[in-house]
């Protein structure tokens, strides 16, 4: 675990480092989304990895996030800091709501319910004049501030702020993975039998994920609509980014800390490249070769990219220890 | 010896097929029963009702003088009461330690004090030596004391044990059978379902069978391998060859 710490750390600090290095605006653009596909991958890892639940929903609690601190910033001038932070509990009580009854049924209601209930919330904002409904809210513009979260003449500090969420949350998802909580949700994943009979409260650990998974995405909500500062019902609540979350972290490796981030690694750049090069008639390419990859890793590696390299490392191990067998 | 688990009249129903008929019976401190019977006789059925999977029609099971009938599984696992599976159900995905842990977290909350105690549980089963490999590669027999270890790392004061043999040799047979007498040495009460007579007969205190949901007979081993019930149960009417002769 505490060699699990050493490479987190390295790693942001790579990341960090990264953008003062490479001081091109459009690839700014690419780490800001990077970073919070890859917080959303692992906020939806903590519910669909560890404890086995499928959220094809994501996108609800992300846009809900967004809209939290947009309306409060836009209506009543409060800083998007406290409106991230409201975004962040009216998610929680979404998925409270959404969670508690849909667990305590087996099967995959769950997963259905979440496809639903992403599309009712969308609907329900296109509906709604007080959050300028289908025109969607265009954010105030105000000079470079870090109390309003807006920078328009570097990107970096948007960097900063992305990946701080992410540093937090990766941690957070070390820390549960590692913890008595990540063990019951792997429990209830594996077997739900199991983990009732090992005296386990499935519900409460699924819905207590479900919480804290809906948390951090309503989050990078709010931070994705002060980076693009215009926000409207169809580019949040869509279907199209409940399954880029996750296809990234299937990609990368489900139910791992660092998949997430190797599925946006590659799947974020692709689709801004393809976008920015191919334009219009290009729409959807990145999916089709993300979707690729994902048949491929389905097929050989069904733990991701991160499978293939633990793979490599054990037989790496067992080869050594076999030498070692083989001497004495 | 102090009564700890006393089953009253369960009887449970799917539909209209009866698979408990008023079965009754006691479990004292540190003995261990045996529930047997042929196919279908309803052994798991009572298992399922004991442990909260199923809510018996009617009856009641009474842990320490308090009633848990229809108690919620994880509730009965916390007061005392853990079970295992017959079809063996191994967390795939998590090693043999973590399988180990995941029961152990019940009675701690830091990992250090769950890795000792599934320490415990896998040095009892013999498993310390397969502590990195993951579940789903392990055989037969090491899933079978992975349930076992894994059940015992909660603790339990009864430790209910469905059909662990079945499908072992001789020799693996023997080593569950001296788990089963190690573990009624620390002190706990073992509730163990079963086919294999050979096995079942040499370590029980007390015997109940049962026979298409009723329970025929209950006693201690030397007493149920004579009893014409049993045997009739057993080997069919047809075949018992006292009741020939009469």
């Amino acid at each position: 675990m505490v060699k699990n710490k050493k490479t987190l750390i390295i790693l942001i600090a790579v990341i960090g480092i990264l953008p003062l290095i490479i001081r091109s605006d459009s690839f700014h653009n690419i780490l800001v989304l990077l970073i919070i596909y890859a917080t959303l991958g692992e906020a939806w890892n903590i519910v669909t990895g560890f404890a086995g639940q499928i959220s094809f929903g994501h996108a609800a609690f992300f846009g809900i996030g967004a809209y939290a601190s947009s309306v409060l910033f836009y209506k009543f001038d409060i800083s998007p800091w406290i409106g991230m932070l409201v975004g962040g509990i009216l998610a929680a009580l979404v998925a409270l709501i959404i969670s508690y009854p849909t667990f305590r049924l087996k099967g995959s209601y769950f997963a259905i319910a979440t496809l639903a209930v992403a599309e009712i919330i969308k609907q329900l904002f296109v509906s709604w004049d007080f959050v300028e409904g289908a025109t969607g809210i265009s954010l105030p513009i105000v000079n470079d501030s870090w109390l309003c979260m807006e920078f328009h003449s570097t990107k970096l500090p948007y960097i900063y702020i992305a990946l701080g969420l992410f540093a937090i949350v990766i941690f957070l998802c070390s820390y549960i993975e590692n913890s008595k909580m990540g063990f019951y949700l792997k429990a209830i994943r594996e077997s739900h039998e199991v983990a009732e009979s090992i005296g386990i409260n499935t519900t409460n650990y699924k819905t207590a994920a479900m919480v804290i998974s809906a948390f951090i995405s309503a989050l990078a909500g709010s931070i994705y609509a002060q980076y693009v500062l215009y926000i409207d019902p169809f580019m949040l609540f869509t279907l199209d980014i409940s399954i880029k979350i996750v296809l990234l972290t299937v990609l990368g490796g489900i139910g791992n800390v660092y998949g997430p981030l190797i599925g946006a690694s590659i799947l974020i750049p692709l689709s801004e490249i393809t976008r920015v090069k191919l334009g219009g008639t290009g729409r959807g390419i990145d999916l089709m070769i993300f979707g690729l990859l994902v048949i491929v890793v389905a097929c050989y590696q069904p733990k991701g990219i991160i499978g293939l390299v633990d793979k490599l490392q054990r037989k790496a191990k067992k080869a050594g220890e076999g030498k070692v067998e083989a001497d004495s | 010896m102090k009564q700890i688990l006393n089953i009253e009249n369960i009887t449970m129903k799917f539909g209209s097929l009866i698979a408990n008929e008023n079965v009754s019976f006691e479990i004292h401190e540190n003995e261990i029963v045996s529930l047997i019977g042929p196919n279908g006789a309803g052994k798991t059925t009572l298992f399922n009702c004991i442990t909260g999977f199923y809510k018996p029609f009617s009856g009641k099971v009474i842990y320490e003088g308090k009633d848990i009938t229809g108690v919620t599984t994880y509730e009965i696992c916390r007061l005392g009461i853990t079970r295992t599976f017959q079809i063996v159900q191994t967390l795939k995905e998590m090693t043999v330690e973590e399988n180990v842990m995941a029961g152990a977290f019940l009675k701690s909350k830091s990992r250090k004090e769950a890795q000792s105690i599934a320490e415990e549980a896998m040095e009892m089963t013999d498993l310390t030596k397969k502590k990195y490999i993951l579940g789903a590669n392990l055989t037969i027999v090491d899933k079978k004391r992975v349930e076992i270890a894994r059940a015992l790392a909660t603790k339990p004061r009864i430790l209910m044990l469905d059909e662990c043999m079945a499908g072992l040799n001789q020799t693996e047979i023997k080593d569950v059978m001296n788990l089963c007498l190690k573990l009624k040495e620390t002190g706990l009460s073992l509730l163990v379902v079963e086919h294999i007579m050979e096995a079942i007969m040499p370590i029980s205190d007390n015997i109940v069978v049962l026979n298409a949901g009723k329970k025929i007979a209950e006693g201690i081993p030397s007493d149920i391998v004579n009893n014409d019930e049993v045997i009739k149960a057993y080997l069919g009417d047809k075949y018992h060859a006292k009741s020939q002769k009469s």
